[in-house]
């Protein structure tokens, strides 16, 4: 066991640097998919044409093109034309892209698909849209979009992958670099089991948003601790 | 820094041949494989026994949740010292990596048919087999076929991740042009523009039949 706990021990620092790059990538482009999902998704929900028609076109664009195009295509390309990017900017802004395009049609069918008659009440209100959307539609639609974006979360966790595509030492670069020196069985096995541990913590958090949006909206019963609390407060017992 | 159209003519034909050798074949034979292997594991999680149906989720589980580029590279070093090609290595991550997705899909597709259904199929005292080739495989297909569509145009826009082991695909082959020529402009370009013009109409193409093979 000696050994195996020397192995662990040159291994742990490597991958904690892989991690942290893992990371990097993965809330750097989860953020910006978040805005670009929101952005787009509004955008191709607008009833007017010149709004709707743009989003559509970058929504299929970065949904047609695959990931990895469109990384080289920021890594290698963008460079030629004069634009220079860091790999992990670079990184971020292709994760960002993709998979807020795929958001986008997430939050479009969401809110879409939030009943009508929600709608025309606020319309017979004369509500701003504004207020129309933050008030009514947007909390209803953010219960329905929670578990499209969960899993495109852990999509996106994945996609970090490709860093070593554009020379980054992320958590799959470090495990095909280590298994030399401490065993394929061991380096792989830490791999998997990060990835795997980190997108169950991602998955738990939005399932916790997820509850917390439909008892907001008083679709789900309470939890235990709150009908307790609820009902000491009304004084029952 | 301006368009070679020139250069880029130049490139087609490698990136096409390299489009259609590999990067479709892997995405077409890795589909059917998928879409066969996913009905094993959404049959076997309803009516395995329990310890089997449980370990097999939990396999599905971490297939799903770790990147294809990592399942490549350790597929890849376990087989490294055998002849099994790069290729077949691809063929098989990806077929499984996305049969834990179609499981899913078919499961949903199970789920959504009525209990009834269950109920005439016992009534009428048919086998379990019988049951479910008969009753409900032919009506769980109707709702999974066009779920199962799109995790094939999914799979082929991941089909770049085989760089991880060198499998010579579309972006790899474009990867090459562009260092070769000493431009990446035209030949990522003309690789984003080979996956558009084969995804799109197909995606159009699924959205169309899941409005048609909707039921309700």
């Amino acid at each position: 066991m000696d050994g195996l706990l020397d192995q662990l021990s040159l291994a742990a620092p490597r991958f904690l640097d892989g991690l942290v790059i893992t990371l990097q990538l993965g809330l750097g482009g989860a953020v910006l998919a978040f805005v670009i999902s929101v952005v787009l998704g509004l955008l191709t929900l607008s009833e007017h044409l010149w709004l709707r028609a743009p989003g559509r076109v970058v929504v299929e664009f970065f949904r047609g093109t695959s990931l990895v195009v469109q990384l080289f295509f920021f890594f290698f390309v963008f460079p030629q034309l004069g634009l220079d990017l860091e790999p992990i900017p670079a990184g971020i802004l292709a994760l960002g892209l993709n998979y807020g395009a795929y958001g986008a049609e997430v939050v479009r069918g969401s809110l879409a698909a939030v009943p009508k008659a929600q709608w025309e009440a606020t319309v017979a209100l004369s509500m701003n849209p504004v207020h129309r959307m933050v008030r009514i539609i947007w909390p209803q639609g953010w219960a329905l979009m929670l578990p499209g974006l969960n899993n495109l979360l852990v999509m996106l966790v994945k996609g970090t992958a490709l860093a070593s595509f554009i020379f980054l030492h992320d958590i799959t670069f470090v495990a095909d670099d280590l298994r030399r020196t401490i065993g394929k069985l061991l380096a792989f096995g830490i791999a998997f089991a990060l990835y795997y541990a980190l997108n169950q913590l991602l998955s738990s958090g939005m399932r916790i948003l997820e509850r917390h949006a439909q008892r907001k909206l008083g679709l789900k019963p309470p939890s235990g601790k709150q009908a307790k609390r609820a009902a000491a407060l009304a004084g029952v017992n | 820094m301006s368009w070679d159209m020139g250069l880029a003519l130049e490139m087609l034909p490698d990136l096409l041949e390299a489009f259609v050798k590999i990067t479709l074949l892997v995405t077409v034979v890795s589909s059917v494989a998928a879409a066969v292997l996913g009905i094993v594991w959404a049959i076997l999680l309803r009516e395995g026994p329990r310890p089997v149906s449980a370990v097999v989720f939990r396999i599905l589980d971490i297939i799903r949740m770790t990147p294809i580029p990592l399942q490549l590279a350790a597929v890849y070093s376990f087989l490294i010292a055998t002849d099994v090609s790069t290729l077949s290595i691809g063929i098989v991550v990806f077929g499984i990596h996305y049969s834990t997705y179609m499981a899913e899909s078919y499961r949903a597709g199970i789920e959504s048919i009525r209990p009834g259904q269950w109920e005439a199929a016992t009534a009428l005292s048919m086998s379990k087999t019988r049951t479910w080739q008969a009753v409900i495989i032919p009506q769980a297909l109707r709702a999974t076929v066009p779920s199962l569509g799109n995790w094939a145009i999914a799979m082929f826009k991941d089909t770049p991740f085989l760089i991880m082991i060198s499998v010579p695909e579309l972006v790899t082959v474009a990867q090459d042009l562009g260092a070769n020529n000493f431009s990446y402009f035209e030949s990522i370009t003309l690789a984003g523009l080979i996956f558009l013009v084969a995804s799109y109409p197909t995606a159009v193409l699924m959205r169309k039949l899941e409005n048609r093979l909707a039921t309700y």
